[in-house]
């Protein structure tokens, strides 16, 4: 595999994740629980959708072929998209949501901290940015899974089960192919295996100060490298690429 | 009024120095820090290079279209703006005197150096210094608020919300 070709995938990977869960948060939008959270959410929206777009655009420029950052997001289908599928689960209630935050955050962390030592100018200047809004993100859900799963009983119960329910795709997060063999080999991308190590500390850190446990789940569910997705990333691409199919070209 | 003198780096800077921030008005996208270089030709194309403050702010193209329109109407023939990653925005970069400004407007401006490892998380034991009557009896309310870079805290003295500048 050619190294440009590895990098557009790899740009894919991080900007799908990020397109695919800034839509989900922006779900709660009106919806929080209080106006201070629904700010929040959508905040972290914001950053989401800001290092994708700046992802698609490398990515588009890799491409040629007149792809733009509009035209990654909007007009690809569901098999192409290759986020990790975590980020593509509902949002349930607010603890649900603040466990995946959590899980995925950290993942980001750790995974921007590793770019910001890539020999890919581009990843370097990107991750050196995302890895400050990474962290406030972690901070933030941190905060709240420690909170609820210290608070009531129900709101201990509440969280402990979105653990439970979320842990069978947090390997699909550390997934590797030959994409990451080629850029690892240029020293572009860290070794997921590595970055597992260092999530699966940081979450631990929470979940024993949370009073939390981490479920052993020998069902685990893979795929977003291979574009093979859960049933619920079909129905958000319906509503977020619905313009764009619907009016092609449309702008403002 | 036709500007016939021809442009230079200096007084494009100055030109820039008097675009305010759409979300902070008393201060300017200089003062700020985004523009991080400018360069212009004998045929009076100016070259500037800015770099992004929160990957997803949207006062982001409201600059961009500022400096355009800014240029352009000051004697630049053509405006190319280029967007730079490597240094990463930091609020470091803020002076003192700016400080000051966002202080006057109501804004607490950051109180750590963005290396400090609890820099970007005020909780917890940090106080800031509440803008309004400079007492550090406050407390974090949200750590997120109206823009990407500010926090919301409250001040116990004076009974006042304020937003807090995020050290980034």
């Amino acid at each position: 595999m050619k190294t440009k070709e590895a990098i557009y995938t790899y740009c894919l990977r991080i900007a799908d994740s990020n397109l695919i869960l800034g839509q989900r948060l922006a779900e709660w939008c009106s919806r929080g629980p209080i106006l201070e959270e629904d700010l929040a959410m959508t905040n972290i929206s914001l950053d989401l959708f800001g290092q994708a777009e700046t992802l698609y655009e490398y990515a588009a420029s890799i491409k040629g072929n007149n792809a733009t950052a509009d035209s990654l997001a909007f007009l690809r289908v569901e098999r192409e998209y290759c986020n990790r599928l975590i980020v593509e689960q509902p949002n349930g209630d607010f603890a649900f949501t603040m466990v995946r935050e959590l899980l995925f955050s950290s993942f980001q962390k750790n995974l921007y901290e590793a770019l910001y030592k890539s020999n890919d100018e581009m990843f370097k200047g990107f991750a050196g940015k995302a890895v400050k809004e990474a962290k406030y993100h972690l901070r933030h859900s941190s905060e709240w899974v420690i909170r609820l799963g210290q608070g009531t009983e129900e709101s201990h119960r509440r969280t402990q089960w979105a653990i439970d329910e979320l842990w069978r795709y947090t390997a699909d997060m550390f997934e590797m192919n030959e994409v990451d063999e080629e850029l690892i080999s240029m020293g572009i991308a860290p070794d997921l295996k590595e970055i597992q190590k260092l999530w699966i500390k940081s979450v631990m850190s929470v979940t024993a100060e949370a009073g939390l446990t981490i479920p052993e789940t020998p069902h685990v569910i893979k795929g977003g490298n291979d574009g093979i997705h859960t049933e619920h990333l079909g129905h958000i691409l319906c509503e977020l690429q619905y313009l764009q199919r619907a009016h092609p070209g449309a702008s403002w | 009024m036709v500007n016939t003198e021809p442009l230079s780096e200096y007084k494009i800077m100055e030109l820039l120095a008097q675009i305010p921030d759409p979300d902070i008005p008393v201060v300017s996208i200089v003062e700020l820090g985004i523009v991080r270089d400018v360069q212009v030709d004998d045929a009076s194309k100016v070259t500037v290079t800015i770099t992004p403050t929160y990957s997803g702010c949207p006062a982001m193209s409201v600059f961009k279209e500022d400096i355009r329109e800014t240029l352009l109407k000051n004697g630049a023939k053509e405006v190319d703006i280029k967007i730079s990653f490597t240094p990463a925005w930091t609020t470091d970069w803020l002076s003192e005197s700016t400080r000051y400004k966002m202080r006057k407007h109501g804004i607490a401006p950051p109180e750590t150096n963005s290396s400090d490892p609890v820099a970007l998380f005020s909780s917890g034991k940090q106080k800031i210094k509440c803008p309004h009557c400079s007492k550090t009896d406050t407390n974090l309310t949200s750590q997120f608020g109206s823009t990407p870079c500010k926090a919301i805290w409250f001040c116990n003295s004076c009974n006042q919300p304020f937003e807090y500048f995020k050290c980034y």
